[in-house]
């Protein structure tokens, strides 16, 4: 339960950053708040050659609100965001997921940018960046491009950034029709055995759901009525890839997105 | 920039309960490990050592962490506070340890110094908190003898008192 050896490269400046991604590629893994990947290295899941702490850059620490975006900086932790002023406002999905994310005692110290990063099927903040429609902001050192949340994650713990790629941010559409969150884990904080989170676009509604599939699944649906709304969650339980572990059994996690699912859509809708 | 190199060891400055401390690190080392075995403050336990149950939760910076997900190379510069710096001096305890005793909120004690950690936290942050709030907050932490409902009310207690005395402090100025 001790982390391999590695280098340990304290950053100071974006560029410095960067080209150690270039030049050590897959051997280098980002540290930020680490409280993803200190486990990972802990267990021996992740031995990189070379950890790179990025949190000691203030451009990297800021939360920016424009243009109908909240754009979160890869050095922002989960209890900043949730301390954010204006996130009741701007930011209310990811007001109602941030205390389901981890501990007080974690989000101290991990970062929103990490838990996208780490791209855990159950994890709430990839949920709430899927829901919302937003982007990933990834940077090398020969170009910079952003990525859609649909197109970025790429399976259990998989993502689409490139080895020489850094996040640099996180941005959230500002949502606003009404939306809603809600969970079900075995100890308030522990990673959802379903996770599900309901935004209204406006001509209907759309679903996400964690914790299920080996990633967070989306769908959207028509404005729903009466049974219509049973039949569309039967629909889409069914259709998720659920899969048994030893938290539950797929067949309770579809009955959980059912009865989550429902409610969640009802009330997003009334 | 700065680069330790693997396997070897390195400068770590920090301040340890308000004092400055120096300690010497490799790369990998936990903040667990730095403390108890480089530093010699035992108070600071291990647990799971994959950040679950709590039990080596410190203060960095005045907000609480676990230890075993920090790396003592992450700290450089910080603030860090152990359950060593409660009690006001040797041979007492501060209000909230009091409040544990008298509550029996502890009985093998394992898990107490990282809630104590992580309550003296939140109480600086939250001076009037209900249970609900410290419930939730104590989410974050696996007892396995309490029941946590001792915890709670000690808890309460020790915010009432820290209240009480703070409210005092302002009356006399």
């Amino acid at each position: 339960m001790k982390p391999a050896a590695f280098d340990y490269i304290r950053a100071e400046h974006l560029d410095e950053v960067l080209e150690a991604l270039r030049r050590e590629g897959s051997d280098a893994r980002i540290i930020a708040g680490g409280q993803s990947l200190m486990p990972m290295l802990n267990m021996r899941l992740a031995k990189p050659k070379t950890l790179i702490d990025i949190m000691r850059l203030p451009e990297l620490a800021r939360i920016d609100s424009s243009r109908g975006a909240v754009t979160v900086g890869a050095g922002v932790r989960q209890a900043s965001l949730l301390q954010w002023p204006e996130l009741g406002r701007s930011l209310q999905l990811a007001g109602l997921a941030l205390p389901w994310t981890g501990h007080a005692q974690t989000r101290s110290r991990g970062t929103v940018c990490g838990s996208i990063a780490h791209a855990d099927p159950s994890a709430e903040l990839p949920l709430v960046l899927q829901a919302l429609g937003g982007e990933v902001h990834l940077r090398s050192v020969s170009r910079r491009r952003r990525v859609a949340a649909r197109d970025f994650f790429a399976g259990m713990m998989a993502t689409t950034r490139a080895d020489d790629e850094l996040i640099e941010a996180v941005s959230f559409p500002t949502a606003r029709g009404r939306c809603a969150f809600r969970e079900v884990a075995r100890r308030h904080g522990d990673f959802a055995i379903v996770a599900c989170a309901a935004v209204n676009t406006g001509d209907g509604v759309r679903l996400a759901v964690g914790g299920v599939a080996d990633m967070p699944a989306v769908r959207d649906f028509p404005r729903l009525e009466g049974s219509a709304v049973d039949d569309a969650m039967n629909r889409f339980a069914y259709e998720l890839d659920a899969r048994d572990d030893v938290h539950a059994t797929a067949r309770y996690r579809r009955d959980l997105v059912r009865m989550i699912g429902r409610d969640l859509v009802r009330e997003v809708l009334q | 920039m700065s680069r330790w190199q693997a396997g070897r060891r390195h400068v770590v400055r920090f301040s340890l309960n308000g004092k400055p401390c120096i300690g010497e690190a490799e790369p990998r080392m936990l903040l667990t490990d730095f403390l108890r075995h480089e530093i010699g403050a035992t108070g600071t336990h291990v647990g799971c050592e994959h950040g679950v149950c709590g039990a080596c939760t410190v203060s960095v910076d005045g907000q609480p962490a676990r230890a075993c997900l920090t790396l003592a190379a992450q700290i450089d510069g910080c603030d860090v506070r152990t359950v060593e710096s409660l009690a006001p001096s040797a041979g007492s305890l501060g209000i909230l340890q009091s409040a544990f005793k008298r509550n029996h909120a502890l009985q093998c004690g394992f898990c107490t110094a990282g809630i104590l950690m992580s309550l003296d936290c939140f109480l600086r942050q939250h001076p009037h908190p209900d249970e609900a709030g410290i419930r939730e907050f104590l989410s974050g932490h696996l007892c396995r003898c309490t029941g946590y409902a001792p915890i709670v009310r000690a808890a309460l207690e020790a915010a009432a008192e820290m209240a009480a005395a703070l409210s005092g402090a302002k009356s006399d100025a």
